[in-house]
């Protein structure tokens, strides 16, 4: 085994080898410019760039020219949000989302209320997910746009996009997903999904960091207001030259997941079951959101009354996420779990296992011997542990918050 | 987060952890924090017919720094008077173990611990 172990695959993976090898010599040799017109350089470029298209659309049963490339998720959240919302701002400034969003949509949702835009936050059920009649009664006749993600990036839930998009195109609402933790990992046919805007990225599926897209559906025809403004590239939607090797790269990921991602998700799924069955035969262990509705490879787990940060020092051979990667360096706990109306003690305890293409049966026995030392340790010295054996309801205590 | 090494010491191998006898008449229990705020100290000391700290215990619930800091002011407080232990400051146990800034409240919650510990002792001997 490798040390430190890699179990954050919901933060970034490694680029696949098969993926890197492909990708390099578009750097070297072939570094034309895909938007020159008059050379081989450009050609040659540019026939790889539509490839990689096509390689994308195809994980999606997409049209390529539906495929328009950005820096990543992020970018693609903002271009579709911002973009979506000024375009039909005549049709209504009001958008909806879910308080267990990324920030990368919960930022530009924000900024669009700094712009003259009305925003509802849906609530999540204990589960995670959203519940559709509360979704239904928020909507209203100036709901302009609805960004739900795919699947949540902490805790692995799948929201119902399918019973999302029903209603959405039924009263003529744009529909924004942000599916950057769902590529390669659920099945997604956009031919049946009624949604207009999706947004991807590369380095969540062994792709390179840097380089992301965003569907942007053409029948019915969603439009956008660009955000990034220049030489015209991706039909004016967004400028920049693009970065071919970047492309390469994810068109290559996207096809590798489109032709492996059945038996890869079995495989993971064994590894994760395995994984919770151990940590399970420890007391007080919680599952973060519904295991039914779940992504394969996701296990957000609550060792109540240990604290994160000091588990996440504990396991310093294993890298994993306390919270999303994003804000773990705060002392809040992650407000995904606190949206999901846990305990604050057991939101301060969780962490986020996220099992990939290269993690092995011996890389989860390891983490499920390594925790149950490390959770014992702690709870040694956990005041909260020795009042709760000595049968101490917590909430009755009272605390002296500081 | 970068740590220093005295407070990893700490961390890995924490000294002074356990309980002692709440009801026991020459033992100060101290509570603080709250498991919303993410850590929760008790501080226990036991103190001796010449007002001396003799023991101290400790068991946190918390971060590295909270339960570094824990560790630490049990090692201080032995052997001083309760009054002289009554001086440690937060300040201090920053300094020592290195704290960075958004770390300064677990010194502070380990000062509050002594406090709070020797007021329940001065509690018991009161009248």
């Amino acid at each position: 085994m490798k040390f430190p172990l890699y179990l954050d695959y919901s933060a970034t993976t490694p680029v696949d080898p098969r993926v890197a090898e492909k990708m390099i010599p578009w750097l070297t040799e072939q570094f034309g410019n895909p938007a020159s017109r008059s050379h081989s350089f450009g050609w040659d470029a540019e026939k790889a760039v539509e490839d990689a298209r096509a390689d994308v659309a195809a994980l999606i049963n997409a049209d390529p020219r539906e495929i328009i490339w950005t820096s990543g998720a992020t970018e693609s959240n903002n271009l579709a949000i911002k973009g979506a919302a000024q375009f039909y701002k005549g049709k209504g400034k009001h958008i909806i989302t879910v308080k267990t969003e990324h920030k990368a949509v919960l930022d530009p949702v924000r900024e669009m209320e700094r712009q003259g835009f009305e925003a509802t936050y849906l609530d999540v059920q204990e589960n995670g997910l959203i519940d559709l009649e509360a979704f239904k009664a928020a909507i209203r006749p100036d709901t302009s746009l609805v960004s739900i993600m795919f699947v949540n990036n902490e805790i692995g839930v799948i929201q119902p996009i399918a019973e999302i998009g029903e209603i959405c195109r039924e009263k003529g609402i744009v529909f924004h997903v942000d599916a950057a933790q769902a590529s390669g990992k659920v099945k997604i046919d956009l031919q049946e999904l009624k949604v207009d805007l999706m947004s991807f990225s590369a380095h969540k599926v062994y792709g390179p960091k840097g380089i992301g897209a965003l569907y942007v559906r053409r029948k019915p025809r969603v439009r956008l207001e660009a955000q990034m403004h220049g030489g015209g590239h991706e039909r004016g939607l967004r400028s920049g030259t693009l970065p071919t090797h970047q492309i390469v790269g994810m068109g290559e990921a996207f096809r590798i997941a489109r032709l492996e991602m059945e038996a890869e998700n079995e495989r993971i799924r064994a590894l994760r079951d395995r994984l919770l069955a151990g940590f399970e035969e420890m007391e007080a262990v919680y599952v973060n959101g519904d295991m039914e509705h779940r992504v394969a490879h996701n296990l957000n787990i609550s060792f109540a009354y240990v604290e994160g940060e000091s588990l996440i020092m504990a396991v310093k051979n294993i890298a994993v996420s306390s919270g999303s990667a994003c804000t773990s360096a705060s002392l809040e706990p992650s407000y995904v779990l606190r949206a999901l109306g846990r305990d604050d003690e057991l939101a301060h305890s969780s962490i986020r296992f996220t099992i990939g293409r290269f993690t092995t049966e011996e890389e989860v026995d390891y983490t499920i011997d390594l925790l149950k030392q490390r959770i014992g340790k702690l709870r040694d010295l956990s005041p909260l542990w020795e009042m709760v054996q000595e049968g101490v309801d917590l909430n009755t205590v009272q605390w002296a918050a500081h | 987060m970068a740590y220093s090494e005295k407070l990893l010491d700490h961390y890995e191998n924490p000294r002074n952890v356990g309980s002692l006898d709440k009801n026991s008449a020459g033992v100060g229990t101290g509570m603080v924090g709250a498991p919303a705020c993410g850590d929760v100290m008790k501080l226990q000391i036991q103190v001796g017919a010449n007002g001396m700290i003799e023991d101290a215990k400790f068991k946190t619930y918390g971060c590295g720094s909270a339960i570094a800091s824990s560790s630490l002011v049990t090692e201080w407080v032995k052997g001083k008077t309760v009054d002289e232990a009554l001086n440690i400051k937060n300040t201090q146990i920053a300094e020592e173990l290195a704290l960075p800034p958004v770390k300064i409240h677990c010194s502070i919650l380990a000062e509050d611990a002594i406090k709070a510990a020797i007021a329940d002792y001065k509690k018991k001997h009161e009248g």
